[in-house]
């Protein structure tokens, strides 16, 4: 197959990529390296981003208009932002990419997957601050035209020229020689049920149990809060299920008749239906474990089941940030003593 | 005080009544051990615990932040309070003490524990040696020309009074080490709960629990003899619904295997058929031994089982080495290797431990509780043989003060050639108490009195009863909760299951258990066992997540709800119900 200049699988690529391919696509990469069932595609690299870039600045200056706006002149960076985008969204892409991008495509679908694609940007930052650079909005799903999926690839790339992406960049001072984006194109999951899963518990940092949200149809209607999921706690190494809240799911999201999706009423008897079965439950929670145990970290995971063969496929696997932040001191701590750790319940602190 | 039970109210003794001093104090029922009113000499169960269990933490250990529990009567229901100590002068002073004693203790485990069965099994035998009860009309000559010089009729009273002093001195002994068992046994819990907030109790337990437990050991001689049966080729006597007297009596018409298969039975029911059917507290929680029905009702089931094919031995090794996985897995989630090199130090200490934690149960309220509820009833017989009683178990309406009179007036009566003064004296009180204890069952009881403190923080009681300060709003706010469709107990053993529930009060129910019924009464415990391959869940009124029934609820895999408080009187025999075993929710259904 051969790696091309502008385009990698995700078979080529772990997490020691994000460089070329952004934290999505080296994440995607890296659970499919782990052995985990991942639907197909591709990431356009950072460096198709750089080449278009290169003619961008052959024209006018791109990356100097940015770093000369003040954050605080509102005007300034509203106007700076409207002209790059344009010019970013309007740009012929480069030869090159534009062949090894429709081969690529060619393959995907020659793969047997004729599946409409989602397009996403893949920053090279951490993901925490991704959402000030590129924004929420980057993401395009159920993309059939091939000529659709190159306006989007574009449109992922002029999110970084948006005016919070700008104003965000001034203010931290980020240099823009920095300033790079990868686009991830995979094939979509046509979804029965999807959602997210957490490997430490988001209400107490517990690590030993997996909290799984799901509803019917896309995940995009539970990452995006349109619908209350049905929720179910289970111990990460018994497999119990300690909690099981099953919510009336009033939409779900589906692929709409001329690409997109749309949000669409759930009929009165599937709303108080789990969307899951406990084989479905068991399932994942094996597969959070090995994708945990394949980072050595928590992670917090996207999933969806596909509506034909039921099978379980991760979307996208990212870091907890916000208790492994917490984490300080040690509960407990070994004493020369082992008897000492008796004093904690007989109910003094006095002892030696 | 339920109106027209005062004079009921007064036998017991003065030292648990309350009195106008006691109000100040919170008081919470005990329902734990003691689920139903306590007919008057049943009382002695509570005088001889809280008496030994007071002398371990306040003197024997000096658990640091405790006293004893005192204990009060009002009902027939059983209440208790902590006596915490507060002072921090005086809890430093104790902290000293106890490292010398406990310390040493916890130092000298598997040493102490190996003393402690041998001293058990002596009184066991001495209490199986006391002489049996009889008065003669004359003296046998040969205590005359042997010069003994004491009659048979002292025999009564010295034979009570070393069954009463044996009951005693057994509960020092159950005593021994229970508290520093559990003490160590929750201070892993309370790491795990810290380390990992969302941790079911019951998964702490299978950590901590034995695999070779004396608990699993009576149902392992069932499925024995179920073995036996096939073996032997008798199986087929060995039908649902037929009574243990119409098999052993069929047994003994088929030669040399049917003998055989008694001889078994013989076996096994000496020492683990003495087990009762509740927890030991009570005189009407039989054994095994006194009631062979429940043995019995798991054998067609069993038997069935090794037709099949199936080897019913407990996989001992693959269920240690979950256990050792368990463990394992859980460690490697730490958040640090301090963290790990702590839990790893907490559970060696929880494992040294709970050999005893749950093995004491079996010597102490089966084996010596039987023996000793056996020998008082055997001076029932011969009381009501003289005429003091209608039947030989009214002599539980009596207190063990009041018992030893009667004794007294009997052996009185055969000295003196005149008729006893009993049997026109405890006729009506009998009948009277009885009334009463019926009574008092009819009343709900408040599950505590007096001012509620904000926190509890006595080690025993939390230990011991499982409650703090959210379990007991839950009890305060349950009696309100009355139109809901769920109860609410402790996640015993996880699944989900729905099905007919087959309320059974007492253990004489026993044979209307049907395959596929969820099992709801008031205890389950150990001696159930057998009926648990025929149920499809089980929920109880009494017992923790970290009880007996718990455990074997785990190791059948049932789904089981324990301690709702109220199954028994709110499900309705062949109501439709669910059980949410990780959940600790019960559902009604229909």
């Amino acid at each position: 197959m051969g790696v091309g200049a502008h385009i990698a699988w995700f078979d080529e690529i772990g997490l020691g990529d994000r460089a070329q391919v952004g934290g999505k696509g080296g994440s995607l990469g890296e659970l499919k390296r782990a052995g985990i069932a991942v639907p197909p595609g591709y990431v356009v690299k950072t460096r198709a981003f750089e080449r278009l870039l290169e003619s961008l600045e052959r024209e006018a200056p791109v990356r100097a208009a940015v770093a000369a706006v003040s954050p605080g002149d509102l005007a300034g960076v509203t106007a700076c932002s409207r002209a790059l985008r344009r010019r970013v969204e309007e740009a012929e892409l480069p030869g090159e990419v534009l062949e090894e991008l429709s081969i690529a495509q060619e393959r995907l679908v020659r793969g047997g997957t004729a599946q409409p694609v989602a397009v996403r940007s893949s920053a090279t930052t951490e993901d925490a601050a991704e959402a000030s650079f590129a924004g929420l909005q980057d993401t395009y799903l159920w993309i059939k035209d091939p000529a659709e999926i190159i306006r989007r690839v574009r449109s992922c790339w002029a999110s970084l020229y948006s005016v919070e992406s700008i104003s965000y960049r001034r203010k931290l001072g980020f240099p823009e020689e920095r300033v790079a984006m990868a686009v991830v194109v995979q094939s979509m999951v046509d979804a029965r049920t999807a959602g997210v899963m957490f490997t430490r518990s988001p209400t107490t940092g517990d690590r030993s149990v997996v909290t799984i949200e799901g509803a019917w149809g896309l995940g995009s209607a539970v990452v995006g809060g349109e619908v209350t999921p049905d929720r179910w706690v289970l111990g990460k190494i018994t497999g119990e299920i300690a909690v099981r809240e099953i919510s009336d799911k009033l939409i779900e999201h589906v692929p709409a008749a001329r690409g997109g999706v749309e949000a669409v009423a759930v009929a009165e008897e599937r709303r108080r239906m789990p969307c899951l079965s406990d084989a479905e439950l068991q399932e994942l929670r094996t597969l959070a474990r090995r994708i945990e145990r394949h980072y050595g970290c928590a992670q917090d995971i996207e999933w969806a089941v596909d509506r034909g063969s039921g099978a379980i496929l991760l979307l996208q696997s990212r870091p907890e940030t916000v208790w492994s932040a917490r984490d300080t001191a040690p509960i407990a701590k070994h004493e020369e003593d082992p008897l000492t750790h008796l004093m904690s319940i007989f109910g003094t602190r006095r002892c030696p | 005080m339920v109106p027209g039970t005062e004079r009921a109210q007064a036998a017991y003794p003065y030292y648990m009544q309350f009195t106008a001093a006691d109000d100040q104090r919170f008081w919470f029922y005990n329902s734990m051990h003691f689920p139903e009113p306590m007919s008057a000499f049943d009382m002695v169960t509570a005088e001889a615990a809280y008496c030994a269990l007071g002398s371990s933490t306040t003197r024997v250990h000096c658990i640091p932040t405790t006293l004893g529990i005192d204990y009060r009567i009002i009902n027939g229901r059983v209440y208790i309070g902590g006596n915490a100590v507060t002072d921090p002068r005086e809890i430093a002073r104790r902290t000293g003490e106890f490292q010398q004693r406990a310390f040493y203790y916890y130092g000298n485990w598997e040493r102490l524990y190996a003393q402690w069965r041998e001293k058990m099994l002596a009184l066991i035998r001495d209490a199986q040696s006391l002489p049996k009860l009889e008065l003669p009309e004359f003296e046998p000559l040969s205590n005359v020309h042997s010069g003994r010089g004491i009659a048979t009729n002292h025999a009564l009273l010295d034979t009570y009074q070393r069954t009463l002093e044996g009951y005693f001195r057994m509960w020092h002994h159950h005593f021994e080490f229970l508290l520093l068992g559990y003490g160590a046994y929750m201070t892993f819990f309370a790491f795990c709960k810290k380390a990992f907030p969302e941790i079911s109790d019951q998964t702490i337990a299978r950590m901590v629990a034995g695999i070779e437990a004396e608990i699993f050991r009576p149902d392992e001689e069932v499925r024995r003899l179920a073995r036996r049966a096939v073996e032997l080729g008798v199986d087929d006597e060995f039908r649902e619904g037929r009574t243990p007297q119409a098999i052993m009596a069929a047994l003994e018409t088929r030669g040399a295997a049917g003998r055989g298969w008694l001889d078994e039975l013989a076996t096994s029911r000496d020492p683990w058929f003495n087990i009762n059917v509740g927890d030991g507290f009570y005189h009407y929680h039989r054994s095994w031994n006194d009631d062979l029905s429940m043995p019995f009702a798991g054998l067609p089931g069993y038997i069935a089982a090794v037709r099949a094919g199936e080897s019913l031995e407990r996989p001992i090794e693959k269920l240690q080495a979950e256990r050792r996985q368990l463990i394992q897995d859980y460690r490697e989630l730490l958040g640090s290797e301090q963290e790990r090199q702590a839990y790893d130090q907490m559970i060696g200490l929880a494992h040294r431990v709970f050999p005893y934690v749950e093995g004491h149960k079996f010597y102490c309220e089966h084996w010596y509780t039987n023996l000793f509820f056996n020998k008082i009833r055997e001076f029932g017989a011969l009381l009501a043989a003289h005429g003091f009683f209608a039947r030989e178990d009214d002599v539980f309406q009596l207190t063990h003060y009041e018992l030893k009179a009667a004794i007294i007036d009997l052996m009185t009566a055969w000295s003196n050639g005149s008729p006893p003064r009993g049997p026109e004296h405890w006729p009506q009180i009998v009948a009277e108490r009885r009334a009463a204890t019926a009574e008092w069952a009819k009343h709900s009881t408040p599950p505590a009195l007096g001012p509620v403190p904000d926190v509890i923080d006595d080690p025993a009681i939390v230990m011991l009863w499982g409650i703090t300060r959210e379990s007991l709003d839950r009890w305060l706010h349950a009696s309100s909760d009355v139109a809901s469709r769920e109860l609410r107990g402790f996640a015993a053993s996880s699944g989900v299951v729905e099905g007919p529930a087959c309320v059974v009060k007492s253990v004489e129910e026993i044979g209307r258990v049907r395959k596929g019924d969820i099992l709801v009464c008031q205890i389950t415990n150990p001696t159930w066992a057998p009926i648990f391959q025929k149920i499809a869940g089980a929920v109880s009124d009494i017992g923790g997540s970290m009880s007996h029934a718990a455990i074997v609820a785990r190791e059948f895999g049932l789904p089981a709800v324990v301690g709702t408080g109220t199954a028994t009187s709110r499900i309705k025999d062949g109501q439709r119900i669910r059980v949410d075993g990780g959940r600790g929710v019960v559902t009604l259904l229909s």
